[in-house]
């Protein structure tokens, strides 16, 4: 029966194998959110605000900043920057705003989900107020200015002259009011 | 779990076996469950082939004729799922229960009611996957790779069918990989050292370990999908803080290995049929061992190579392409190898020879436009268009099921007791190794036009080459007819088989009376030298 022990013993290392890959197809979620914030991998930008802590403005460079608007299918709003592009220096302040109505005759809320290109362009790309860090509401027929306000980083490399923030916008009305799901969305 | 090795010694020491159904339903003998699993893999494989045709149907003129668009696009994506997990999968477990025990001279395998269940579930998951086809809103229609958010947002109502049916064929896989873990640890004759073991146990026992690494990964990404669709998680939603991306690096995390886990059999296969028939022992054993193990860790570096055109940084983009490209090295050494092993051997072309023969020059093939594939700024020209179709075509249907038909056309008279007609055989091997690439050759060119992969309708300057493609389909389809005759003539009947037919074969499978009697090595062969 020493065969039948020592069987057990394979195979029950190997059924560990198998539950420790189930569970690291799973880690794999919060590994690779860590991943692309750690390196801007897949042009993710850290979302949420950053106080500013430029040590200098570099007046000698000037990067373009250039801004695209998407809807996400079913989305009714109307969305778009206000200028197409900035001229600013690393380390300076910017603040732009971005039109968005909702011609829709009820209630809506909507979340804006950013995105850098070139994704190294990422890790300089400071927000230190943006309308994407939390759920906007709009009420029937209105509109608003959304502001965002950012800064480069001045260690920004040389060869990034010019990079393109999208923002892509969700209608998470129906998540809203299924409040539980809404939390975790907004808090992610 | 009584069903021990020592047990079923005692229980059963004849050559009666059960009859009717039940004999099959209830079998624990690994040369039954090899039998069902090699039939079943067949059947899928004309399912599947029977879905190529449709599309090469569709595709024989531009424009949309036969069928719809959405029909179409499950059609693509069952016939790869079917041939995957269907055909050439089950068809390599089935050769691993046949030819394992016997290789290693094992009484059967080591869990013998579990390799029962492992192959019973299968059936249950291929109906539930083929019947969503004949579902209000159709089957699956994502592409076999369901990339989120085909699979989430705009999939089908059957896509919890296709979820589960995935799961099975995982729970059958993990199943059968276990067992041959165990079998060959556990159960090699006294004296067979692990460096004495034929090549084909050798990759199998890798493939086990690759087969138990991702295909709970495979699970987790069909799970991840199943809650993004129905029970409202955003892993893969964009507007719930997830990515879209991170499921084509989940999927191709299981789904490069799960390549290496359809060819390294395949090796094995080549690597016992082509001494055979040189008579001449392989050259570069050991090293045939190391590049199987070198290949399978290294299919583990290599997965973003699907995913150039995600928008990756160049860092990351000339990492996997590196890595890709160092995987030609073992591989080049297997095909060095066998080339080195037919060196100044008396060579002769028994119809697995041929087919093993064709493996080696079409495989090789397939290597080079994977290495066109891996270079990274042609690959955003290459991408998503014919001339991958043609890549996987080449190194999985002349690569994969090639050596399956060689390694069928092989040990058929010691699974059977007869001598297949040989005449017929060459028949059916140069049908298919025409048609195959009159089939697929012309791919490369109308993939290099620009023909984008999965589309029913294409441009009218790629009429012409996709006329031939289709006509070379349905001829591969049909010369696969004259296998399954050249099979059941030889199941039925035929010239007797010796132990040992062929007369450069080597290993502990010849030894053996023909056909292999239901119970053998019941005491263990003593292994020479």
């Amino acid at each position: 029966m020493a065969q039948q022990s020592n069987n057990r013993k394979i195979i029950f290392r190997l059924l560990l194998g198998v539950a420790g890959m189930f569970a690291f197809g799973f880690a794999l979620v919060p590994l690779y959110n860590a991943f692309c914030d750690a390196t801007g991998f897949n042009g993710r930008t850290k979302n949420e605000a950053v106080a500013y802590t430029a040590s200098h403005v570099d007046k000698s460079r000037t990067v373009t900043v250039q801004f695209l608007t998407h809807n996400a299918k079913g989305m009714p709003w109307q969305f778009k920057p206000d200028i197409k592009e900035v001229h600013v220096h690393p380390g300076e302040v910017k603040l732009v705003t971005f039109y968005a109505a909702n011609p829709t005759a009820r209630r809506m809320v909507a979340q804006a989900v950013p995105s850098i290109a070139p994704a190294e362009a990422s890790l300089y790309l400071n927000k230190i107020e943006c309308f994407c860090f939390n759920q906007q509401p709009l009420a029937a027929n209105t509109d608003a200015e959304m502001p965002v306000q950012f800064y480069l980083d001045p260690e920004i490399p040389e060869h990034i002259t010019t990079l393109t923030l999208s923002y892509t916008l969700y209608d998470m009305t129906a998540d809203a009011n299924a409040t539980t799901v809404a939390q975790t969305t907004t808090s992610e | 779990m009584s069903t021990t090795v020592d047990t079923l010694h005692h229980e059963e020491h004849h050559d009666h076996k059960p009859s009717g159904i039940t004999r099959w339903l209830f079998t624990t003998n690994h040369k039954d469950i090899g039998t069902l699993y090699l039939w079943f893999s067949f059947l899928m494989f004309l399912i599947g082939g029977s879905m190529a045709m449709v599309i090469r149907a569709e595709l024989f003129q531009p424009g949309l004729q036969l069928v719809e668009p959405h029909f179409f696009n499950q059609m693509t994506t069952v016939h790869g799922l079917v041939m995957i997990f269907g055909a050439v999968m089950p068809a390599f477990t089935g050769l691993a229960n046949w030819l394992v025990p016997m290789m290693i001279g094992a009484p059967d395998m080591a869990l013998p009611r579990m390799n029962n269940w492992s192959f019973w579930i299968l059936p249950f998951a291929f109906i539930i996957l083929l019947s969503s086809l004949f579902m209000e809103g159709g089957g699956p229609a994502m592409g076999w790779t369901f990339y989120a958010p085909l699979s989430t947002t705009y999939s089908n109502d059957s896509t919890a069918l296709f979820v589960f049916s995935v799961h099975i064929m995982g729970i059958s896989s993990i199943m059968g990989a276990i067992n041959v873990i165990v079998t060959i640890m556990n159960l090699r004759a006294p004296g067979m050292t692990y460096m004495k073991m034929p090549m084909f146990v050798w990759t199998w026992f890798i493939t086990a370990f690759l087969l138990i690494a991702v295909m709970p990964v495979l699970a987790g990404a069909v799970t991840m999908v199943l809650t993004d669709k129905y029970f409202g998680t955003s892993f893969f939603d964009a507007s719930g803080g997830g990515d879209p991306v991170m499921f084509q690096h989940i999927f191709w995390f299981f789904g490069h290995p799960e390549v290496y886990i359809m060819i390294l059999p395949s090796f094995g296969i080549i690597s016992a049929i082509i001494p055979t028939f040189t008579r001449k022992k392989l050259f570069g054993y050991s090293s045939m061992v190391y590049a199987t193990a070198s290949i399978a860790i290294l299919s583990f570096l290599v997965w973003a190579h699907h995913m150039f055109t995600t928008g990756m940084p160049v860092v990351a983009e000339l990492f996997f392409m590196y890595c890709t490209m160092l995987i030609a090295v073992p591989t080049g050494v297997k095909i060095f190898n066998w080339v080195a092993t037919m060196w100044r051997g008396a060579m002769s072309f028994e119809t697995p020879m041929l087919f093993a023969l064709a493996f080696v020059i079409l495989f090789t093939i397939g290597g080079f436009s994977g290495l066109m594939l891996a270079i990274t700024p042609v690959d955003f020209q290459y991408h998503d268009t014919y001339f991958v179709v043609a890549h996987f075509h080449y190194v999985l249907v002349t690569g994969a099921i090639f050596s399956v038909m060689a390694a069928v056309y092989y040990w058929l008279p010691k699974w059977t007791g007869h001598m297949y007609d040989e005449t017929l055989a060459k028949f059916h091997f140069w049908a298919s190794v025409i048609s195959v690439n009159v089939l697929f050759f012309p791919m490369h060119f109308v993939g290099l036009a620009g023909m984008p992969r999965r589309i029913p309708d294409y441009s009218v300057q790629f009429a012409d080459i996709n006329q031939i493609v289709s006509i070379g389909g349905f001829a591969f389809g049909l010369s696969q007819l004259i296998f399954l005759w050249v099979v059941i003539k030889c199941a039925r009947g035929g010239e007797k088989a010796a132990a040992k037919p062929w007369e450069g074969a080597e290993g502990l499978e010849w030894t053996i009376p023909s056909p292999a009697p239901y119970h053998t090595f019941e005491k263990p062969p003593k292994i020479e030298g």
